[in-house]
C-alpha cells in the first residue's frame, strides 16, 4: 500500500469519498499520522495522559464473547411454553394506574431517585454500569416483571402497562442506566411471550434466580437506512440446526452477556435466534455512542455461528419478530418519556432560580414558552405510548399504536433535549448538569431497535 | 382501574350516530354554505330538533356544548366516562362534518356551555332550550378578557349593559347573548360577570356581521349595546364581587370549552387525514407502520408525522375531558389539549393541501375549504400563545403578575 493510497481522505473520520486533498493537505495529514503514531510516545515526547480510561470506551477492542454457564437443557422443545394471559379490555377511559401498577412505580421511582441519578454521571463517563446499581434493580424484581406467574415471575396478566410505568420511572434516573438494567428482563420477556416449553426451562430458571445472567436482544445493524424488519444478518438451514452470520450493533452489556437473541433473515423472513456467549464465531466489541453510554453497547460479530435446530425463537414466518420490534419501540417510547420529564423537572426550578436582567428567565415569555411546549409534548408522548400498551397487554393490534408513539417520541423527545439544553444556555453545553447528558440519550429514541422490550 | 386509553366502549353508539349525521347532512352541504356567507343553514333546524330528541329519550349521552356541566360524583369512586367525554367525542365527528355548521347549530352554542357551567339552578331551568351566544371580545380587548370595557350598571332590579362586542358566533341567530360585562372596572377581573341578554331586548342591536377566511357557515356578529336593561336575576352566578376569587368564575367557562374547541380541531384535521390518505392511496401511496419513515417515500413520512401528532391531540383533548368527568381540576390539561390541537390542526389541514397538491388548493375538494376552517381553532377561546402561558404558568407556578 503506498503512502498516497493510505492518505486518501475519504471513507474515514466522517469524510465523505468526494473529497480530495491537495498537497497541504497531504502535508498535514502526514503531519497527523506522526502525531498519533506512538513513536512519539517512545521517545518520550508526548505526556502520557490517557492511563485510566476503561477500555470498553476505547473502540477497536475485539473479543470473544463472555464465558457464560452452560444452561442445562430441560423441557420439550416441541411444546409450546407457558404464557401470560391478555389483560382483559376494560371499556373505560382511565389513566389511572393500578393499585399494583402505582405501587411498582413508587418503588421503582425511588429507585431512580437515590441509585441511579447519582451513579449517572461515571457510569456515562466509563460505559460500565455498577454492579450496585444492577443488584438493586434485581432486588427490586425489574428481571422478572414480564414473566407470568407459572415461569416465576409476578404478574398473572400481561403486564406491558406495567412495564412502559417502570421503563419510564427508571429512565427519570439514567436512561444508560435503565437499558442496562432492564437488558436482562427484556431476554426473559421475551422468553416468557415465545419460548418453547425447553427454552423456557432450560433458561428461564437463571433470569428468576440471584445470580441472573446479562443477556441482550441484539436486532440493529451498523448500516444506514436501517430497516429492522430486514436485518442483513443471515441465517442458513444445517443438517442439525443454523448458521449464523452478520453484525449486530448497540447491543447493551454485550461483553458481559452470557445469551443473546439474535434476529436473521431465515428463508425470506426475520427470525429470532437464542445464542450462547462462548458459542465459536462470536465476537463482541465495544461500539460506545453519542449516549446510553452506561448500558455498555457493543457490536456482536457472528462468522459462522452455528446454532441448534431448537434455537429459534417463536415463529419463522416473521410474526414473532416483528412482535417483538414493536414491543421493543414501546419500551423505547416509555424510556424517552422518562428521560423528557427529567428535562421538564430539573429546567422548571432552573429557570425559576437563573437570573438576567434583573429577574428569573421564567418571566420571559420566549422561556416559559419553551417549558410550556416541553410539557405539552411530553404529555402527548407520555399518552401514546400508554395507549399502545396497553392495546399490548390487551394482545390487540398495535402496529400502528407503536409507529406514532415512536414517530412523536423521536421527534419530540429530541426537541426536549435540545431546549432543555437551551435553557441552561453555556451552563447545559457543559457536564456540571445532566441536560447535555439527556440531549444525548434523547438522540436514540427512534434511533434504536431491540436492545430492551416490555 | 387500569390505564386504558381506547375510545370509552358507552359511546361507541353515540360517535356512530354523530358520524352518520355529519356524513349525510352536514357534508352534502358544506360547501353550499361556504360560498353562501351569511345565509341561514336551513337544514341544521330540523337536525338540531332531532339532536333534542335524542338528548330527551336518553339516547344520547349530551352530544353538543350543552352538555358540559359536570355531573355528580359517580358513587363508590368509580371512574367516570361521562358527558364531557360523550361532548368531545361528538363534536369532533361533527366537525370532522363541518366546523362552520357545528358552530351553528341551535342550542349548542358556547354560550349555553357558559351558562351550564355558571349558572344556578333556578336560571339553568330558566335558559333551558335557549340558544346562548358567547360575547367576551371587544374592539380593543381579545386575550386579555380581564380588560373588558363594557360595563353593567345595577339600577333597581335590573343591570344596565352598556358597550361593542365583537366576534360574536351565532350573534344574529342566537335566542340569546351571554355578554362579559364589569361592575366595575376598578375591581378588576374580579368584577366581570356574566350576562344572560335575550334577543330583541332593547338597545341591542346587531351591528355586522363578518366576512371571514373561514367557518363562513357560523355568522361572527358585532353587537352593540345601549343602555341596555336586563334582568337582575339574568346575571351568572353569585353578584357578589370576591378580589379573592377574582376571575376564577368566569374563567371556569373555558377549563369547560377549550377541550370543546380541541375536539373541533381534531375533527376537522382528521377529515384533511382521512381524505388524504385516500388520495394518496390511490396514488400507490401508503404508510407501512412496521417500517421507519426514512425509508419510505417523503409524503408517506409526513403523513406518518402527521397522524403521529394528531393522535397526541386526540388524546390531550380525551385526557381534558376525561379529567372534567371525574371532577379533577383540568384547567392546564385543557389548555394543552386546546394548544396542541390548534396548533396541529393548521399543520394537518395545510400540509394535507400540500400533500395533494393543486387538487388540495383547488375548490374541487374540500381541503382547501378545512385548511381555512381550522386556523379559527387556534385563535378563539384563547389563542396558541394564551394557552401556553396559562400552561407555563402552572408548569412553572408563577403568577400572572410575575410571567406577563
Amino acid at each position: 500500500m503506498s503512502l498516497l493510497q493510505t492518505l486518501r481522505p475519504g471513507g474515514r473520520h466522517g469524510i465523505a469519498a468526494t473529497e480530495t486533498r491537495d498537497p497541504i493537505g497531504y502535508a498535514v495529514a502526514a503531519l497527523s499520522r506522526l502525531a498519533q503514531s506512538d513513536l512519539l510516545d517512545r521517545l518520550g515526547l508526548r505526556k502520557q495522559t490517557e492511563t485510566a480510561v476503561y477500555t470498553a470506551t476505547r473502540g477497536g477492542f475485539r473479543t470473544i464473547t463472555a464465558v457464560g454457564r452452560t444452561f442445562a437443557k430441560a423441557g420439550r422443545p416441541g411444546s409450546p411454553g407457558a404464557r401470560p394471559a391478555a389483560a382483559p379490555a376494560p371499556g373505560v377511559f382511565d389513566l389511572t394506574p393500578s393499585e399494583d401498577e402505582q405501587l411498582l412505580v413508587d418503588v421503582v421511582t425511588e429507585l431512580a431517585a437515590e441509585v441511579l441519578r447519582p451513579a449517572a454521571a461515571e457510569a456515562d463517563e466509563t460505559c460500565v454500569a455498577p454492579e450496585a446499581v444492577l443488584k438493586a434493580g434485581l432486588e427490586v424484581g425489574l428481571p422478572i416483571l414480564g414473566l407470568p406467574e407459572s415461569l416465576g415471575g409476578i404478574t398473572e396478566e400481561r403486564s406491558a402497562v406495567a412495564g412502559a410505568l417502570v421503563a419510564e420511572a427508571l429512565a427519570h434516573g439514567d436512561l444508560g442506566l435503565a437499558v442496562a438494567s432492564l437488558a436482562p428482563g427484556s431476554v426473559a420477556t421475551a422468553l416468557g411471550l415465545w419460548g418453547s416449553e425447553a427454552q423456557q426451562q432450560t433458561y428461564l430458571p437463571a433470569f428468576t434466580s440471584d445470580d441472573l445472567p446479562a443477556a441482550a436482544l441484539a436486532l440493529t445493524e451498523p448500516t444506514v437506512l436501517f430497516d429492522v424488519l430486514s436485518p442483513t444478518t443471515t441465517a442458513v438451514r444445517t443438517d442439525d440446526g443454523f448458521l449464523l452470520n452478520g453484525l449486530k450493533s448497540a447491543v447493551p452489556r454485550g461483553g458481559e452477556a452470557e445469551l443473546f437473541v439474535v434476529g436473521a433473515v431465515l428463508d425470506g423472513a426475520p427470525v429470532l435466534f437464542l445464542v450462547e456467549s462462548g458459542t465459536s464465531g462470536l465476537e463482541v466489541e465495544a461500539d460506545p455512542a453519542m449516549g446510553v453510554r452506561a448500558a455498555g453497547l457493543a457490536r456482536l460479530h457472528l462468522r459462522d455461528v452455528t446454532v441448534p435446530a431448537d434455537a429459534v425463537l417463536g415463529a419463522t414466518d416473521g410474526t414473532t419478530y416483528a412482535e417483538c420490534v414493536r414491543l421493543s419501540r414501546l419500551a423505547w417510547c416509555a424510556l424517552g418519556v422518562g428521560v423528557g420529564q427529567a428535562v421538564l423537572d430539573y429546567v422548571t426550578p432552573y429557570v425559576k432560580e437563573r437570573e438576567a436582567f434583573g429577574e428569573p428567565v421564567a418571566h420571559r415569555q420566549s422561556v416559559a414558552f419553551m417549558v410550556a411546549n416541553i410539557a405539552i409534548e411530553l404529555q402527548s408522548m407520555r399518552l401514546l405510548t400508554w395507549k399502545a400498551a396497553g392495546r399490548a397487554a390487551a394482545g390487540k393490534d398495535i402496529r400502528r399504536d407503536v409507529a406514532l408513539a415512536r414517530q412523536l417520541c423521536a421527534d419530540k423527545g429530541m426537541q426536549i433535549g435540545l431546549d432543555g439544553v437551551q435553557l441552561l444556555g453555556g451552563h447545559g453545553f457543559v457536564k456540571e448538569h445532566p441536560v447535555e447528558r439527556w440531549y444525548r440519550d434523547l438522540r436514540a429514541i427512534g434511533v434504536m431497535e431491540g436492545a430492551v422490550l416490555i | 382501574m387500569a390505564i386504558n386509553l381506547e375510545d370509552p366502549k358507552k359511546f361507541r353508539p353515540l360517535v356512530g350516530q354523530a358520524h352518520q349525521v355529519a356524513m349525510n347532512m352536514l357534508r352534502p352541504i358544506s360547501r353550499k354554505y361556504d360560498k353562501a356567507e351569511h345565509e341561514y343553514p336551513k337544514e341544521l333546524d330540523l337536525l338540531a330538533a332531532m339532536i333534542d330528541g335524542l338528548s330527551e329519550s336518553g339516547a344520547s349521552e349530551g352530544a353538543g356544548a350543552a352538555g358540559v356541566k359536570r355531573d355528580e360524583a359517580a358513587p363508590d369512586g368509580a371512574v367516570k366516562n361521562g358527558t364531557n367525554l360523550a361532548s368531545v367525542m361528538s363534536i369532533a365527528e361533527m366537525c370532522w362534518g363541518d366546523v362552520g355548521l357545528l358552530l351553528s347549530m341551535p342550542r349548542q352554542g358556547l354560550g349555553n356551555s357558559a351558562i351550564a357551567s355558571v349558572a344556578d339552578d333556578e336560571q339553568q331551568e330558566r335558559f333551558a332550550g335557549v340558544w346562548a351566544a358567547m360575547a367576551i371580545t371587544e374592539p380593543g380587548t381579545g386575550s386579555d378578557s380581564a380588560n373588558i370595557a363594557t360595563t353593567a350598571v345595577l339600577d333597581g332590579d335590573h343591570y344596565v349593559i352598556n358597550g361593542e362586542k365583537i366576534f360574536v358566533t351565532s350573534g344574529e341567530r342566537a335566542d340569546a347573548v351571554v355578554v362579559w360585562a364589569t361592575l366595575d372596572k376598578s375591581l378588576g377581573r374580579a368584577a366581570i360577570k356574566s350576562f344572560v341578554v335575550p334577543k330583541g331586548t332593547p338597545g341591542m342591536s346587531v351591528e355586522r356581521l363578518e366576512h371571514k377566511l373561514g367557518i363562513k357557515a357560523s355568522d361572527t356578529a358585532t353587537i352593540r349595546f345601549e343602555d341596555c336593561r336586563v334582568p337582575a336575576s339574568n346575571l351568572l352566578g353569585s353578584p357578589e364581587v370576591d378580589t379573592k376569587q377574582g376571575f376564577a368564575g368566569a374563567m371556569a367557562t373555558f377549563d369547560n370549552t377549550r377541550p370543546l374547541v380541541a375536539s373541533m380541531a381534531v375533527g376537522c384535521a382528521r377529515a384533511s387525514l382521512d381524505l388524504t390518505r385516500e388520495l394518496l392511496s390511490q396514488a400507490g401511496v401508503s404508510v407501512d407502520y412496521d417500517r421507519p419513515g426514512l425509508t419510505q417515500s417523503a409524503a408517506a413520512a409526513k403523513l406518518l408525522q402527521l397522524e403521529a401528532d394528531w393522535e397526541a391531540a386526540y388524546l390531550l383533548m380525551l385526557q381534558a375531558a376525561w379529567m372534567a368527568d371525574n371532577r379533577q381540576p383540568n384547567s392546564l390539561e385543557a389548555s394543552m389539549a386546546k394548544a396542541k390541537a390548534g396548533r396541529v390542526g393548521s399543520d394537518i389541514t395545510l400540509s394535507c393541501v400540500q400533500l395533494a397538491g393543486s387538487l388540495g388548493y383547488s375548490e374541487a375538494e374540500l381541503l382547501e375549504k378545512w385548511a381555512r376552517d381550522s386556523k379559527i381553532l387556534d385563535i378563539f377561546e384563547g389563542t396558541q400563545q394564551i394557552q401556553q402561558l396559562i400552561v407555563a404558568r402552572r408548569v412553572l407556578g408563577l403568577t400572572s403578575a410575575e410571567l406577563k
